[in-house]
């Protein structure tokens, strides 16, 4: 009778001990070493999730202690926290760094020079039909035709889109559009770097940094020191 | 005693020495990330509630709960310089309608706060570079809210209002 309840409580303090370095070990290597999470969306089609969710999200590895230091290269795939939404995190291609001079996509094309601090990530899936998050009662005119970076009062970052249609239900506006969802997001927001895709198993690969041709940076503001790290 | 046994123990005890120093690191990693941190504040952009060399307690539970209110001061990630932080108070959530003219300004102008960012301007305004010249400023990018004030000591305890009279009211 002793012996058994001797036992029982050397079983919770051993659970209690092993409890208490599980989890501080599990949530220091997720915030700083290594983070899983599965691709959902069409915007990176063909590099993640070629068949889209029929038949099942890719899953990548996000390597987080390569990004410590805010180091992101052209070409890379990043995972970066919403500005839109805190709570979500985005995964994109990494276009061009602070500095660069850009071309954007849109129906009218500009260029623009990424400022300092921020990068410019796109998808690879261009031509898609997205549905835009709902923009909010206040929106004065809702109602245009077609739209260009910053082209709602409730978006900081560019959408570059035509607008096909407007529909509205009761409070909320949606936007249909189609086009290139690309944003210009601060440093700061970079979460973790893609390296591996790990799931389904006919998919494992490492993640090759690449930019498509067309959408290189034309030229970049401090030339120097970064063309220097580029020749690698 | 043979060196091999001394080898053993020498090697168990250095294990044991690593396994503490992981356990404990990773222990103070949750601490200061998911309760809260001391911070050594600098500049001028927030007087009279926080001057140069003010240490503070900033707690973190507040920003993964998504709790920030107007009105709270917020260390948050400078937007042009991931490494360097800000201090400024939240003037006004997303929706909320921001005046930024002067106000000497004849022509009133206005701006929305948008989906996801918060509009931070320091306590001091002729002195602090904040959301008026940078825009708003993503809600991802905030670390902590100051919620005590712990040096110098006879300053000791929670922090002031707003001085300003900035903060947008509710609006419907």
């Amino acid at each position: 009778m002793a012996q058994q309840a001797g036992a029982g409580r050397r079983y919770v303090r051993a659970f209690v001990s092993g409890f208490f370095v599980a989890v501080p070990v599990t949530v220091t290597v997720l915030d700083r070493f290594a983070y899983v999470a599965r691709v959902e969306g069409a915007s990176m089609q063909p590099s993640l999730n070629p068949e889209g969710n029929v038949t099942g999200s890719d899953v990548v590895l996000l390597n987080r202690w390569s990004v410590r230091n805010y180091q992101v290269r052209r070409g890379d795939i990043v995972s970066v926290l919403s500005p839109k939404n805190p709570q979500q995190k985005i995964i994109k291609r990494v276009i061009a760094l602070e500095g660069d001079f850009i071309k954007t996509l849109g129906y009218k094309n500009r260029y623009l020079k990424v400022p300092d601090g921020h990068f410019w990530i796109e998808g690879d899936h261009h031509g898609h039909s997205l549905d835009s998050n709902s923009f909010g009662p206040a929106l004065r005119t809702p109602w245009r035709a077609r739209c260009s970076v910053k082209c709602c009062v409730w978006c900081s970052h560019g959408v570059s889109c035509q607008v096909f249609g407007v529909q509205t239900t009761q409070m909320n506006v949606v936007w249909h559009i189609r086009g290139f969802f690309f944003f210009q997001v601060s440093l700061g927001l970079v979460h973790g770097r893609a390296s591996h895709i790990i799931w389904p198993p006919n998919r494992w690969q490492r993640i090759e940094p690449s930019i498509p041709p067309e959408r290189m940076p034309l030229l970049n503001w401090h030339a120097d020191a970064t063309e220097d790290e580029e020749k690698d | 005693m043979d060196c091999g046994d001394m080898f053993r123990r020498v090697l168990g005890k250095t294990l044991g020495f690593l396994g503490y120093t992981v356990q404990y690191g990773c222990i103070a990693h949750c601490a200061f990330e998911y309760i809260g941190e001391f911070v050594a504040c600098s500049g001028p952009s927030m007087e009279p509630t926080i001057t140069s060399h003010d240490v503070v307690f900033s707690e973190r539970l507040s920003r993964h709960l998504c709790r920030i209110e107007k009105g709270d001061i917020v260390i948050a990630k400078s937007p042009f310089d991931p490494h360097m932080n800000i201090c400024k108070r939240v003037i006004g959530l997303e929706g909320d309608k921001i005046c930024t003219s002067g106000p000497s300004d004849v022509f009133k102008t206005h701006q929305y706060v948008p989906k996801g960012h918060v509009w931070l301007e320091g306590d001091n305004l002729r002195n602090s570079t904040d959301s008026r010249s940078y825009g708003p400023v993503p809600y991802a990018l905030i670390r902590g809210r100051v919620c005590l004030k712990l040096w110098p000591p006879h300053n000791f305890g929670a922090l002031n209002q707003s001085p300003t009279g900035r903060i947008v009211k509710r609006s419907d």
